[in-house]
C-alpha cells in the first residue's frame, strides 16, 4: 500500500513533500507517439526520446538515484527512493526507458564495482543518457544460467570476448551491456566473471545485435554477438572467478529481493487504484453471448479473486517490512516477482475473457475493446513469467530457501 | 484516520503473539491434542481440556478484545487475530474464536447488560453466537428464535462450541424485529442438541430455547445494524484461525518432504512435492496481509473493515482448502490415516471454511462491492 507511512524519518517526511510539489508542477505530457506496456517493447526512437525526457526530468528532481551518493550522481539520501517511488505510482507517471540499467546493472556497479567506474558509469546511467542491457541469457544457457560458454580470454589487461547472447531487451539502444562470461572452462560456477561492456561503441567491431520478434508482433529485445571484441581489464566488476556471486546481486534486485530499492515509475498512468477498476470498467460495456459481462457470475468471481490477488500483492510489500509479520527474512521478498508476474497474467487473460468475442480483437483493430490492451497484454506477461528466472525457478528457490527441501539441481 | 504502517503490529503485540505460540507448544503438542480429541471412546463434549482454558482466562486472553472499561486488556483486534491464529496453528479445542467474535459483538452492544457480559467474560466464560438461523443467513433480522416477555423460545441452529460455553447471545424476533439477548447455559428452559460434525476439536450444535429466560443485550428492531456492525470480526477471527492451522499444515507437510525418503532422496526434491508446497505457502501469505490489514481496518479504518475481511476471509477459505488437500496428499498413505495428526487439522479447515462464508460467498460479495456500487 502506498499511502503515507506514519513513520516517515523527518528526512522522508520533508522529501515526499518535494516530491508531490515537483510532479504536480512537471507531470510530463501525454506522449506524442503511442508507448508499449513496459520499457522492454521499447521499439523507436521517437518512444525512445520521449522516455528519456522524462528519466532526465525526474533525475535531476531527485527522484531517479535518491539514494546513491552524490558522488556517484546519485541525490545521497536515505530510504527515499521508496518514497518517490510511491508518489510517481500515486501521480501516475510513465515508467522509465532505463529499467535495465537501474534495476539491474546499478546496484551490481554499486555492490560490486571499483570507485572509477561508479563515477564514470552510474551519473549516466540515472539519468538515462546511457542505456544498459543484460548479457546473460544464451541459446544453451537459460533458467541453467551458469552453464553460459560465451567466453573471455585474458590477454595481459585486456580481454577478448567471443559468444552469443540472447533474449537481450534494449540492445538495439543500449551503451553498455552487463555481461557474464566464462574465463575457466574447467569450473562450472567459479569459472565465470562479470563485466561491464560499451556495445554501442564497439557496434560493427566485434559485436553485432540483431532484432527478435516477440510472439506480440513487437520488436525489443535481440541478439548480441560478440566476435573477438576486446575491452579493458578495468571493466572487470569484482574478482576473475566470481561471477557468479556478482550475477546473485544483480538476479536478487531483479527480482524484487535486492537490498537497493529500484527507481519505478508508475508506468501505465493507473496510478494507485491498479487493474481492476479497468476491468470492472470493460464488464459493464462488454457483452458474453448476449449477457452484459457484469453481470456474469463467474466472471464477477473472477474480478473478486484478483482484486484479492493484487490487493494481496500490495499488503505482502507493507507485511515485508514488519519482522514481527514475516516469520523468514526472505519469504515475502522472494515471492515478489513471481506473484506479481502471475497476477498481470492472470488480469491479461481475464480482460480477455471479459471481452467475449471481441476478446481476440488486437491493437490494429479500431473496434477492438480498450484499445487491444488486454491480449498485448497477456502475451506480454509471458516475458515475466519466463524472464528474470523462469515461475518454475523462482518456485525452486522459495522451496529450497524457505522450506528448505532438497535441491532441485 | 490513517492506518499504521505496522498493522498496528507493534512490541506488545509482539509479545502476545510469542507467548501464546509458546503456551499451546507447551500445554497442547500435537500428540497432546491427539490424544485428547482423537482417542477411541471420547465423546464430543469431552474433547477439550477446560483447565487449558482456564490458564488463558487467567492470561488475561480471553478478555484480549474486551474494553479496558469492562475489566479487559482492551488491545487492538490485530493482537486478539494474533492469538487467534496461533489458538489455529495449535488446533485448540476450545471456544476461543465464538468467545473472540461475541466480545466485539457485546461491544457493539453498548449497553450495561453487554458490558456485564464482557466483564464475565474476561473472568473465563465462554460465549457462543446463536445468530444464524436454519438457512444460514445471519444479516437483517434472520432468526429461528421468538422473544416473548422476557424469554426467548426456539431451536437456533450452527451453534459453535455450544457445549462448552457458559452462556449464549441469541438473535430473537420481538414486537419491532430482531433483537440482541443473552441466555445462560443451564438455565431452565435450555437444552443443547449436538450435531455430528467432522471436526474432531470443535463441537457443534442447536440451542434449543422454551420460555428460558433472556437478557436484553439490545431491544427488538436493533439486532440487525449491531451485527452488520460486527461482521468484519466474525469473518476475521475465523480467517485468523485458518491461517495459523494452514501454516501448521504446511509447516508439517514440509518437515515430512524433508524426511522422507523414495528413489533414495527426500521426497522434497521433487518439483512434484516442492512447487505444490511453495504455491501453498504463497496463497497463505496473501491470506495474511489481507488477515491483518482486516484486523488493522476494524480499529483503524472501519469504513474500510468490511471489505477488508471479505478478502481476508476468501483469501483465508482458499488458502486452508488447498493447503489441507496438499498436506493429505503429499503425506501418501500414513496421511490418509485417523494416526496422523494431519487429519484432526484438515476436518478443522473443513468446518471453518464453511464457518461464515465460505471463498465463494465472499467473492460474490465482493463482485458486488467492487462492480455495483459506484464507490467500489
Amino acid at each position: 500500500m502506498s499511502e503515507p507511512n506514519r513513520k516517515d524519518s523527518p528526512e522522508q517526511t520533508q522529501f515526499r513533500e518535494h516530491c508531490r510539489a515537483w510532479l504536480a508542477a512537471n507531470l510530463p505530457p501525454e506522449s506524442p507517439v503511442r508507448l508499449p506496456q513496459s520499457a522492454l517493447e521499447i521499439m523507436t526512437r521517437e518512444q525512445l526520446d520521449y522516455l528519456q525526457t522524462w528519466q532526465k526530468s525526474a533525475y535531476e528532481a531527485g527522484l531517479v538515484g535518491s539514494d546513491y551518493p552524490v558522488e556517484h550522481g546519485g541525490a545521497g539520501r536515505t530510504d527515499c527512493q521508496r518514497i518517490a517511488n510511491e508518489e510517481m505510482q500515486r501521480s501516475g507517471t510513465p515508467y522509465f526507458p532505463n529499467i535495465i540499467g537501474l534495476g539491474m546493472a546499478a546496484p551490481t556497479v554499486f555492490y560490486h564495482g571499483s570507485d572509477a567506474l561508479k563515477c564514470q558509469l552510474l551519473p549516466k546511467l540515472l539519468s538515462g543518457e546511457e542505456i544498459w542491457c543484460q548479457g546473460f541469457s544464451e541459446p544453451g544457457a537459460g533458467s541453467d544460467l551458469a552453464s553460459v560458454q560465451t567466453f573471455a580470454e585474458r590477454r595481459g589487461d585486456r580481454w577478448v570476448i567471443n559468444g552469443h547472447k540472447v533474449w537481450t531487451s534494449l540492445a538495439h539502444f543500449a551503451s553498455w551491456m552487463i555481461l557474464l562470461a566464462r574465463t575457466d572452462k574447467s569450473s562450472k560456477y567459479d569459472g565465470l566473471t562479470y563485466f561491464v561492456v560499451p556495445i554501442r561503441a564497439a557496434l560493427g567491431k566485434g559485436v553485432s545485435v540483431r532484432p527478435l520478434i516477440k510472439m506480440t508482433g513487437e520488436t525489443g529485445f535481440n541478439e548480441v554477438i560478440f566476435e573477438d571484441l576486446e575491452i579493458d581489464d578495468a571493466l572487470r566488476l569484482d574478482a576473475v572467478g566470481k561471477g557468479w556471486t556478482v550475477a546473485m546481486t544483480t538476479l536478487a534486485h531483479e527480482r524484487g529481493a535486492g537490498i537497493l530499492v529500484t527507481p519505478q515509475a508508475g508506468g501505465s498512468r493507473l496510478g494507485d487504484a491498479g487493474l481492476v477498476p479497468v476491468l470492472v470498467a470493460l464488464a459493464r460495456e462488454s457483452w458474453r453471448q448476449g449477457q452484459c459481462a457484469a453481470d456474469d457470475p463467474v466472471i464477477r468471481s473472477r474480478l473478486a479473486e484478483l482484486a484479492v490477488r493484487e490487493e494481496g500483492f500490495r499488503l505482502n510489500l507493507k507485511r515485508a517490512r514488519i519482522a514481527g509479520l514475516t516469520d523468514h527474512p526472505m519469504r515475502l521478498v522472494l515471492q515478489y516477482k513471481l506473484l506479481m508476474s502471475e497476477i498481470a497474467q492472470e488480469a491479461g487473460r481475464l480482460g480477455m475473457d471479459i471481452a467475449g468475442a471481441a476478446g481476440s480483437l488486437y491493437v490494429s483493430d479500431p473496434a477492438a475493446p480498450q484499445a487491444g490492451r488486454w491480449p498485448l497484454a497477456y502475451m506480454n506477461s509471458f516475458g515475466f513469467t519466463i524472464a528474470a528466472g523462469t515461475s518454475e525457478v523462482q518456485r525452486n528457490i522459495l522451496g529450497e530457501r524457505v522450506l528448505g527441501l532438497a535441491k532441485s539441481k | 484516520m490513517a492506518m499504521p504502517a505496522n498493522f498496528g503490529f507493534g512490541e506488545e503485540e509482539q509479545m502476545l503473539r510469542d507467548a501464546a505460540r509458546k503456551f499451546f507448544a507447551d500445554n497442547l503438542p500435537s500428540d497432546r491434542l491427539h490424544r485428547l480429541v482423537a482417542a477411541p471412546g471420547v465423546a464430543g463434549a469431552e474433547r477439550w481440556d477446560p483447565g487449558l482454558w482456564e490458564q488463558m482466562a487467567a492470561l488475561g486472553w480471553t478478555g484480549i478484545a474486551v474494553p479496558e472499561r469492562c475489566g479487559g486488556v482492551g488491545m487492538p483486534v490485530v493482537a486478539a487475530v494474533a492469538l487467534a491464529e496461533e489458538a489455529g496453528r495449535a488446533g485448540l479445542p476450545a471456544p476461543l474464536v465464538g468467545t473472540l467474535q461475541a466480545s466485539r459483538l457485546l461491544v457493539g452492544c453498548a449497553s450495561a447488560a453487554a458490558d456485564a457480559a464482557l466483564g464475565d467474560i474476561v473472568a473465563g466464560q465462554a460465549v457462543a453466537l446463536a445468530i444464524t438461523d436454519a438457512r444460514g443467513a445471519w444479516r437483517g433480522d434472520a432468526c429461528e428464535l421468538v422473544w416473548q416477555d422476557g424469554t426467548v423460545t426456539g431451536t437456533a441452529p450452527w451453534v459453535q462450541d455450544a457445549t462448552k460455553c457458559a452462556a449464549f447471545v441469541v438473535k430473537a424476533r420481538g414486537p419491532a424485529g430482531a433483537g440482541l439477548y443473552l441466555v445462560r447455559a443451564g438455565a431452565p428452559g435450555v437444552t443443547i442438541v449436538p450435531d455430528a460434525i467432522v471436526d474432531l476439536t470443535r463441537d457443534q450444535g442447536s440451542l434449543v430455547l422454551a420460555g428460558a429466560a433472556a437478557i436484553e443485550l439490545v431491544a427488538s428492531g436493533g439486532a440487525a445494524a449491531v451485527v452488520a456492525e460486527a461482521e468484519a470480526a466474525l469473518f476475521i477471527f475465523v480467517a485468523a484461525d485458518l491461517c495459523g492451522a494452514a501454516e501448521w499444515l504446511l509447516q508439517t507437510t514440509a518437515e515430512y518432504a524433508r524426511v522422507r525418503q523414495q528413489f533414495d532422496r527426500p521426497i522434497g526434491f521433487f518439483q512434484a512435492v516442492k512447487h505444490p508446497l511453495v504455491d501453498v505457502m504463497m496463497s497463505i501469505d496473501l491470506a495474511r496481509s489481507h488477515l491483518y490489514n482486516a484486523a488493522c481496518a476494524i480499529d483503524h479504518e472501519p469504513e474500510r473493515a468490511l471489505r477488508a475481511a471479505h478478502m481476508a476471509k476468501a483469501a483465508a477459505a482458499d488458502a486452508a482448502r488447498f493447503g489441507a488437500s496438499r498436506a493429505v496428499q503429499l503425506h501418501g498413505g500414513i496421511g490418509f490415516t485417523w494416526e496422523c495428526y494431519v487429519q484432526l487439522y484438515f476436518k478443522r479447515q473443513l468446518h471453518n471454511e464453511a464457518l461464515f462464508g465460505d471463498g465463494d460467498w465472499h467473492r460474490a460479495r465482493l463482485g458486488a462491492m467492487l462492480i455495483d456500487t459506484a464507490a467500489a
